[in-house]
């Protein structure tokens, strides 16, 4: 690790969201409007992970959503049966991900493809089976609640408070990120995505790097899905399923794979939107699916990419 | 023994409905490289459509044959949306076509309703006993359908100008093209095709399991572990796939557990994936019909 954070590393970017995510907290004149906030930081940070993976990497995982939400569950389990302290409980919680992740990485990212995407989506939907059906410890279909996180004694109640853990962890995350992507490991990524029998030839160690990238990707997961799932007080299934899973997703799609900051944005942009469509409630469905289709025909780079030709021109 | 071949039974009608959904997977990917991931919406189409022209008064045949029409439409209209997608790299193409899936869900739901239906079973509500188990006319239906569909198919492969030119496009799409044969036509069959096929599977099954706009949802995902199962390449790998996996899960339902019976298919099509990636019977060596 020592070599990925060598230098400070600072980048304009990472100011200017740091500035943004400062002065979001003057719009938020409600608990509401905090909670979406919230919300949205910490499905950044599961979209930065798995942009990771997805964009520099170049394997698809249909299975993310599972894994914040397992990455939750384990946590919320730990504190609330068998009363351990939720700082120690995320801490198991990523352990066990990781090591799952691990285990899984090698048989799964052998595939590629559609054979990639189908196993990632079985195993996700397997997840999502036994957190529906193990009902004596995680409450089945109606899900359970949370206890109220905690750190040193200092019980966290208040929505700034909750907005500023969930922002620091997403700046940490993108000061990390950009170390990794800028280290010769995000070379290699990189050179994964082109073509793997290229870095092979020289002698790079494919599948363990491979492996790497979906650990970290599968842990920054868990650990949004643990501190939301502490956040909200509550966790069911649902944020363990399939839909969630695309959702993640279509966050990276939408911002732009392989681009740092585009994950953010399509997350942002994903957790409002069916804020904003609350009044076409029975049309949601229908309209996330249109963008979806209409974002893959005309912008398949994403979002970011219309920055990219704008600043072109100017 | 009774219950054995009941639940055998129970697993051959539903296996020959993911047969039917993973053999139009398997017809898309090789005439065209593209995983639909909306083949388990044509099921769902095909059902509803049913559903909601019956209740809108047409007779029975004309209502059945313009579901199964409809659906193939709508599978001509996906192709057109696909050849419009600039970039074509696989993860694009996976994520668009979840879109197609996600939208005809949300079409669904506006055009009909979230309402569960059912169908009046074609032949009645007779059924047959065999060996003491009980096996329903439509489901019998089903079995009967699904075998003429698939040797229909095999005929329309091995026999007919259009399906082998369907056969050398995925074996080879440029040499094929230069052969003469149009690559969007084909693209357009295969789609047309895999849609009318799960449409078929769709308004069968209502009578038995009922449809709602999110049917679609587990039946598309397992048909495609059916055809994982029986190797992408194969249509007729995909039939074997989808008797294994509903047998299996009739099985683990009636001996196992009910509640775990969902994660059958996938179980299995991750083994199959892990250990045998071309599919069950990719050591025969026979790559393609």
């Amino acid at each position: 690790m020592r070599a990925l954070v060598r230098r400070w590393n600072l980048r304009p970017a990472l100011g200017v969201t740091a500035l943004i995510l400062a002065l979001v907290p003057w719009m938020l004149s409600n608990d509401f409007y905090y909670e979406i906030a919230i919300l949205a930081l910490f499905n950044a940070m599961i979209a930065v992970g798995l942009n990771l993976l997805m964009g520099y990497a170049g394997q698809i995982s249909l299975a993310h959503g599972a894994f914040a939400g397992l990455g939750g569950y384990i946590a919320a389990i730990l504190t609330g049966r068998y009363g351990l302290a939720p700082l120690f409980s995320i801490a198991v919680s990523l352990g066990i991900m990781a090591l799952l992740a691990y285990g899984l990485a090698r048989p799964i990212l052998r595939l590629r493809g559609h054979y990639l995407a189908m196993a990632t989506l079985g195993v996700g939907i397997i997840v999502s089976i036994i957190l529906n059906n193990e009902e004596e410890l995680t409450g089945g279909t109606d899900g359970m609640s949370v206890e109220s996180f905690s750190l040193f004694g200092h019980t966290f109640t208040e929505s700034w408070e909750w907005y500023l853990l969930a922002a620091l962890h997403l700046l940490f995350l993108l000061w990390l990120a950009q170390n990794l992507i800028e280290s010769p490991l995000g070379r290699i990524l990189r050179s994964l995505h082109d073509s793997e029998r290229a870095p092979a030839s020289v002698g790079v160690n494919v599948a363990r790097y491979k492996s790497l990238v979906f650990v970290i990707s599968v842990v920054v997961a868990a650990l949004a899905g643990s501190l939301y799932a502490f956040f909200s007080g509550f966790i069911s299934p649902q944020e363990a399923g399939f839909n969630r899973s695309i959702e993640l997703v279509v966050m990276v799609v939408l911002g732009g794979m392989g681009r740092l900051y585009g994950a953010v944005i399509g997350a942002v942009i994903l957790t409002l939107l069916p804020q904003l469509l609350t009044s076409f409630e029975d049309y949601q469905t229908l309209i996330y699916g249109a963008i979806i289709i209409g974002v893959m025909i005309f912008m398949p780079k994403g979002i970011v990419s219309l920055f990219d030709r704008w600043r072109r021109r100017g | 023994m009774t219950e054995l071949f009941a639940f055998l039974l129970t697993g051959l009608t539903v296996g020959f409905v993911y047969a039917l959904v993973g053999m139009g997977f398997t017809v898309i990917y090789n005439a065209s490289g593209i995983i639909n991931f909306a083949q388990g919406e044509f099921v769902m189409a095909g059902g509803m459509i049913m559903v909601f022209l019956l209740a809108g008064g047409v007779p029975y045949l004309p209502a059945y044959l313009l579901a199964i029409g409809l659906t193939a439409l709508l599978g001509v209209l996906l192709w057109k949306l696909t050849d419009l997608s600039r970039d074509s790299s696989q993860e694009s193409l996976i994520i668009l076509t979840l879109g197609y899936a996600i939208f005809l869900r949300g079409a669904a739901e506006v055009v009909f309703d979230k309402e569960l239906h059912t169908l009046p079973p074609l032949l009645g509500e007779g059924h047959l006993t065999i060996l003491g188990a009980t096996l329903s006319y439509q489901a019998l239906l089903v079995m009967a359908a699904s075998v003429l569909i698939v040797a229909g198919l095999w005929f329309f492969f091995r026999r007919t100008r259009t399906g082998k030119a369907m056969i050398a496009v995925s074996l080879d799409p440029d040499a094929a093209r230069l052969m003469g044969i149009s690559l969007k036509k084909i693209w357009i069959l295969s789609f047309s095709l895999a849609a009318a096929i799960a449409s078929v599977g769709g308004i069968l099954l209502t009578p038995i399991t009922s449809t709602n706009y999110e049917v679609g949802i587990m039946l598309g995902l397992k048909g495609f572990a059916a055809a994982i199962t029986g190797g992408l390449s194969n249509p007729f790998g995909a039939v074997a796939g989808g008797l294994i996996l509903g047998i299996m899960e009739a099985l683990v339902a009636g001996y196992l557990s009910s509640e775990y019976k969902d994660a059958v298919a996938f179980v299995i099509m991750l083994l199959i994936l892990f250990f045998r990636p071309g599919g069950l019977f990719s050591h025969l060596g026979v790559q393609r019909v």
